[in-house]
């Protein structure tokens, strides 16, 4: 199955405004940069983007260029805010959150992890011990007020537990350092965090990868996300990150 | 709420020494953003485990120069490098392992602690905001077998941090095991904060001074040795 497309552009085509995107990466590790490039280019509007762990500060640039466009409506994600307030008070996405522009919805790192997981996976909800006796117990974490949607608890053998929901994003922006014409996928290092469980929960995964090589290239014990999961490819230059946040 | 005095402490890399110390051999072990990312300094040499939430065992030291690979950093974002035996993994497998209590020891940094062992430390209001960074420290309160904090022993502004009641919103409740600050280490139990040892040239009198609960002095109680 030759799943290659010939360019971003024509692979992120059908991204219609409204549209829920999942961004993985760790900060500045493992983004889906050129493909976040592509999408401020194409202007699509009232995006929803599903995060992991502050993608969207690691390429600050991209953030910037997003929230002045006023592309975002709403950003899912475990850390999503400048570390420093000083720098944050600057920062245009942080005042439109403040000015109730856009949503921040947060939820704890590892439920971030479990909601793609069980997108993916056909699980519609789970229960986690994460969070209990803390705000993310009483209700939805968000900015806007009248979003703060009451959760539910259960008692499983004597424990609290936090019943979170599955998340199943339209399309997912992933970046990987190898994939084959099967759209099989495989990352470096660290750079893999939240890239595999996104592909497995959107409905279209387009991924964005650094060496493109012929079916039987890359080893089959060596895939990290097999390519039922992938639908559209495109090679892109190595890009170059810095290492730091704010 | 402010204590009336202020002690000179040590300094951070002191109190990441005092807690390596904690740490057993043949532990896995998670560290936090700030004083405990300098634990690091102080492990090496012992068998133990640094497991980083982005997906990695074994994380090695802070890379740099030509060391540094834009694939390879730690959960504080710096660049690091990997050791012999290092492992890669996916996230929701590093959160599978930190919830299913495969991990021994978190240490983590607080803004403040109760005598119950909950603490608040993702979220500081004065930003003024109701969101805020929980990261992966709500997930590694719940899942890691114990929980170390190292934080400052009060604020900069001279206030408690050490507090009968949180006033910042709480990360977890009733989850800290160990308390270690410039001034002293304090373990929490069901009857509450045992002092266990104090600083060169502070009393446990002193340290009650800047602690809002009533401290159970230990009468094992020491002078810290780094």
């Amino acid at each position: 199955m030759n799943k290659i497309w010939p360019s971003l552009e024509e692979a992120i085509a059908d991204i219609k405004d409204g549209a829920m995107i999942a961004i993985p990466g760790f900060f500045a590790c493992g983004v889906p940069r050129a493909l976040l490039q592509e999408l401020i280019k194409k202007g699509t509007k009232n995006l929803t983007l599903a995060c992991g762990c502050g993608p969207l500060l690691g390429a600050a640039d991209e953030l910037k260029a997003l929230t002045l466009n006023g592309q975002i409506k709403k950003v899912i994600d475990s850390y999503g805010l400048f570390r420093s307030a000083s720098k944050g008070m600057q920062d245009p996405f942080e005042q439109a959150v403040r000015a109730g522009k856009i949503e921040l919805e947060v939820f704890p790192m590892g439920t971030m992890a479990e909601k793609y997981r069980a997108g993916g996976a056909g699980i519609p909800a789970f229960y986690t011990p994460t969070g209990v006796g803390s705000v993310v117990e009483e209700s939805i974490v968000t900015n806007i007020e009248a979003n703060r949607k009451p959760k539910e608890t259960r008692m499983i053998n004597g424990q609290k537990y936090i019943l979170e929901y599955a998340l199943k994003p339209d399309y997912a922006f992933i970046h990987a350092h190898t994939g084959d014409k099967e759209g099989n996928l495989r990352y470096a290092k660290t750079a893999k965090n939240f890239n595999h469980v996104m592909a497995t929960a959107a409905r279209i995964t387009i991924a964005e990868v650094e060496n493109l090589v012929e079916a039987g290239e890359l080893d089959g014990d060596c895939v990290h996300t097999p390519g039922v999961y992938v639908h559209r490819m495109v090679k892109v230059p190595r890009p170059k990150f810095a290492i730091t946040i704010d | 709420m402010s204590p009336k005095v202020k002690f000179e402490g040590l300094p951070r890399e002191m109190i990441a020494l005092r807690v390596s110390r904690e740490i057993k051999e043949g532990s896995y072990v998670n560290l936090g953003i700030g004083i405990p990312t300098l634990v690091s300094n102080w492990i090496e040499g012992i068998d133990v485990c640094l497991q980083s939430e982005i997906g990695m065992l074994k994380t090695g030291p802070l890379a740099d120069g030509d060391n540094v690979d834009q694939d390879l950093i730690n959960a504080s974002c710096q660049a690091v490098t990997a050791l012999p035996g290092s492992a890669y993994f996916d996230i929701s497998e590093s959160f599978g392992m930190i919830r299913g209590g495969h991990i021994d020891v978190a240490v983590m940094g607080a803004l403040q602690v109760n005598v119950s062992g909950d603490y608040a430390g993702w979220s500081n209001p004065s930003r003024g905001l109701f969101v805020g960074n929980i990261g992966g420290s709500m997930d590694l309160c719940a899942g890691a077998r114990k929980l170390f904090i190292a934080m400052e022993h009060i604020t900069k502004d001279g206030d408690y941090k050490i507090v009968k009641e949180l006033s910042y919103p709480a990360t977890a409740v009733g989850k800290v095991n160990m308390l270690f600050t410039d001034l002293a280490v304090i373990e929490i139990t069901p009857k509450g904060m045992v002092l266990k040892e104090v600083v060169a040239g502070l009393t446990p009198k002193d340290i009650q001074s800047v602690t809002e609960p009533k401290l159970i002095i230990d009468p094992k109680c020491k002078e810290m040795e780094l």
